[in-house]
C-alpha cells in the first residue's frame, strides 16, 4: 500500500543542515492502522507531510497506492492527493464556512457535481455522527466536534489512506477516545489505511495495529503493537511503555517499599494476550513458599489483545523465590526484578 | 397658513446660515460621494490584487519570487510614503494626458486611487498574513490548485480586515477628496475652501463639515455592519 524506499529530507536553517528524516524504509499494508511514534522534533510531522507531497524528499522514494508521490508535481499531485488525505492537530477547518461546506470543500475541488455533493455530505455528516450541526460554524463547536468534521471532510473523496498528524493531541481524554473510537471504525467499515503519527503511547495501544519509534529521523524499532510493549530494545522504546504502564510514576512509591520490605524481592510482571486472564499469583502462592503482594498494576487493551503489567513483592526463602520466577517464564509472564531487598539479609 | 409655515423655517435657515447657497451644496455633496464611491471601489479591486500578490510571492510562499515581491514591495512604500497633496501635483500631467483637463470630479480618481491603493494593499497584506497556515495546508492537502485557494480560503479567511481595512480607507479617501478639492476637483472640501475659507462665511465651512462628518459616520456604520456578519469567528 505505502512503500518507503531509503527517504532522506535534508533542511536548511540559518546555513546549518537539519536532516529531519534519516534514511528512512518502511512498508505499510493495505488496511492497517500504522502508528508513529516519537517525541517533537523526531521528524514525524515531515515524514507523514512526505506522504502525501506537502513536503518533497531530498532523496528516495515514496509509493503509496503503486503511485510514486515523491517527485510528483502539478496537476497529476493535486489529483493525487484526493485519495491520500490528512487530518491536523488543530483541526485546520475554515472559519468562514459552516460544518456541511467545510465537508464539501474538498469535493468542489474534485469537482464533483453539486448534486451528488449535498447528498455526500449529508451521508458523511450522518458517518461521524454531526446530525444537527450541519449549519454551524467551526466557532460554536468544540475540540471533539471540529475534529469530526476534519474526519469527515477527510473521508470526503473516498480516500485510500488517512494521514494523521496528531490527531488527538489538542484534546481531551474521553474525546480522544471517542475520535480514536471513530478511526476504528472508518478503518473497519471503509477499509482505509491509517497512518498516525502522535507523541501518546495512548493512541498506539488503543487503535494501532502496527508501531514506528522514531527518534532524530531514523526508525529505530518496529513491529506488532504487543510485541513491541512485551518486549521493548531500545530506551525510547521502554521511556514510551512505562508512560501507559504507570511504572515511571510508581517509581518514588518503590523506594518507600525498599525501605519498608528490607526483605524479598519486587518484581515487575508482563502479561500479554491469554495469560492476563490466568489466575498466575494464586498459583504461585499455592505451589510455593513465598508471600506476594500487589504494588502497582496495570492492563491495557490493545488491538490485538490485553497487556498488563504488575508489580508484586515476593518474600520468602531465597529458592523458593527463584523457583517461582522459574515458573513464571514456563507460562510466558516476563518478571524482572527490580531489587533483590537489602544485601545484608543474604 | 402651510405656506407661512415653510417661510418661517426658511428664514430660520437664513437667518442661521446666510451665505449657504442649498443647491451648491448638494451638488458639492453630490461630488464628494461620487468621487468618494468610485476611489473606494476601484481602491478595493486594485489594493487587494496587489495585497495578494505581496502575499504570494513572499518567501516561502504558493508564488514565492524574490524580484517580483520587493518591486511591488517597493513601489507601494514609494507610493504610500509621499503626502497625498504632492502626489496631486505629481501626478497633474498625467491626468490631464488622460483626461485632458485637471479639473472636475474624474480627474481627481488617478490621485485618490494612486494615494489609496497601496496603503490598502498593505492592510490586505496584514489580514492575509493573519489566516492560520495550516488552513493553507489543509487546503493544498486536498489537491486544491493556487486558484482554489484564493478564491475559497485566502479572500474567505480574511474577509474581516478585508472590509474594515477598505472602511478605514474609504474614510481616509473622504479627506482625500476634500484635498483633492484644492486643485479643482469640485465637493465639499473645494466648498468649503473657497465659499468657507476664502469669501470667510464661516457658516458655509460649518454645513460642509456636518457633511463630511455625516458621510464618514455612515461609511463607519456600512463597514462595521458588513465586517460584523461576516466575521464568524
Amino acid at each position: 500500500m505505502i512503500s518507503i524506499k531509503e527517504l532522506r529530507k535534508e533542511f536548511t536553517v540559518n546555513d546549518k543542515k537539519i536532516v529531519a528524516v534519516d534514511n528512512l524504509t518502511l512498508d505499510i499494508e493495505k488496511g492497517e492502522i500504522f502508528g508513529v511514534i516519537g517525541y517533537s522534533g523526531a521528524g514525524k510531522s515531515t515524514f507523514i507531510r512526505l506522504l502525501n507531497g506537502l513536503e518533497q524528499p531530498t532523496s528516495g522514494e515514496v509509493f503509496v497506492n503503486d503511485k510514486k508521490f515523491s517527485h510528483m508535481k502539478g496537476e497529476s499531485l493535486r489529483i493525487a492527493r484526493q485519495k491520500v488525505s490528512m487530518i491536523f492537530q488543530h483541526f485546520n477547518l475554515l472559519w468562514s464556512r459552516t460544518v456541511e461546506e467545510n465537508i464539501e470543500f474538498p469535493l468542489e475541488i474534485a469537482g464533483v457535481p453539486k448534486k451528488e455533493r449535498k447528498q455526500r455530505v449529508h451521508h458523511l455528516i450522518e458517518l461521524v455522527g454531526l446530525k444537527g450541526r450541519e449549519k454551524s460554524y467551526p466557532s460554536q463547536l468544540s475540540g471533539g466536534q471540529k475534529q469530526r468534521v476534519g474526519i469527515a471532510r477527510a473521508l470526503a473523496n473516498e480516500p485510500d489512506v488517512l494521514l494523521g498528524d496528531e490527531a488527538t493531541s489538542a484534546l481531551d481524554p474521553e474525546t480522544t477516545d471517542a475520535i480514536l473510537d471513530l478511526l476504528v471504525d472508518i478503518n473497519e467499515r471503509l477499509g482505509i489505511t491509517i497512518v498516525l503519527i502522535t507523541h501518546e503511547m495512548h493512541v498506539i495501544q488503543k487503535i494501532c495495529h502496527r508501531v514506528a519509534v522514531m527518534e532524530d529521523g531514523k526508525i529505530v524499532e518496529t513491529g506488532k503493537v504487543l510485541d513491541v510493549f512485551q518486549n521493548p530494545q531500545e530506551t525510547i522504546t521502554k521511556r514510551f511503555v512505562s508512560q501507559l504502564t504507570g511504572v515511571e510514576d510508581t517509581l518514588p512509591t518503590l523506594e518507600t517499599i525498599f525501605q519498608h520490605y528490607p526483605n524479598g524481592s519486587l518484581i515487575q510482571l508482563t502479561f500479554v494476550g491469554q495469560t492476563t486472564e490466568e489466575p498466575v499469583l494464586t498459583e504461585l502462592i499455592r505451589n510455593f513458599q513465598v508471600t506476594a503482594s500487589v504494588v502497582h498494576g496495570n492492563m491495557n487493551q490493545t488491538k490485538d489483545g490485553p497487556y498488563g503489567t504488575l508489580i508484586v513483592h515476593i518474600d520468602g526463602e531465597t529458592k523458593q523465590i527463584h523457583d517461582a520466577l522459574q515458573y513464571l517464564q514456563s507460562i510466558d509472564v516476563k518478571a524482572e526484578v527490580l531489587n533483590n531487598g537489602s544485601t545484608n539479609n543474604e | 397658513m402651510g405656506q407661512q409655515t415653510t417661510n418661517d423655517k426658511t428664514s430660520l435657515t437664513e437667518q442661521f446660515f446666510p451665505n449657504v447657497d442649498w443647491v451648491q451644496m448638494w451638488e458639492a455633496t453630490y461630488e464628494t460621494i461620487y468621487m468618494t464611491a468610485l476611489s473606494t471601489f476601484f481602491t478595493f479591486i486594485i489594493g487587494l490584487a496587489i495585497g495578494l500578490l505581496l502575499f504570494l510571492t513572499a518567501p516561502y510562499n504558493m508564488w514565492a519570487n524574490h524580484i517580483v515581491h520587493f518591486l511591488t514591495g517597493s513601489i507601494v512604500n514609494i507610493f504610500r510614503s509621499i503626502p497625498f497633496i504632492i502626489l496631486i501635483i505629481l501626478l497633474i500631467p498625467f491626468t490631464k494626458f488622460f483626461f485632458g483637463s485637471i479639473r472636475g470630479a474624474n480627474a481627481a480618481l488617478p490621485a485618490l486611487i494612486i494615494g489609496a491603493a497601496p496603503f490598502y494593499a498593505r492592510m490586505v497584506l496584514i489580514g492575509l498574513r493573519e489566516i492560520d497556515k495550516g488552513v493553507i495546508e489543509a487546503a493544498k492537502s486536498m489537491g486544491a490548485k493556487t486558484s482554489t485557494i484564493i478564491w475559497k480560503v485566502l479572500l474567505p479567511e480574511s474577509s474581516p480586515a478585508i472590509f474594515s481595512g477598505i472602511t478605514v480607507t474609504s474614510v481616509t479617501l473622504v479627506g482625500y477628496t476634500a484635498m483633492a478639492g484644492v486643485i479643482g476637483a469640485g465637493g465639499l472640501g473645494h466648498l468649503a475652501f473657497l465659499h468657507g475659507f476664502q469669501r470667510n462665511n464661516p457658516d458655509v465651512t460649518l454645513v460642509a463639515t456636518v457633511i463630511i462628518v455625516a458621510i464618514v459616520f455612515l461609511l463607519q456604520w456600512i463597514g462595521d455592519t458588513i465586517t460584523a456578519k461576516v466575521d464568524k469567528r
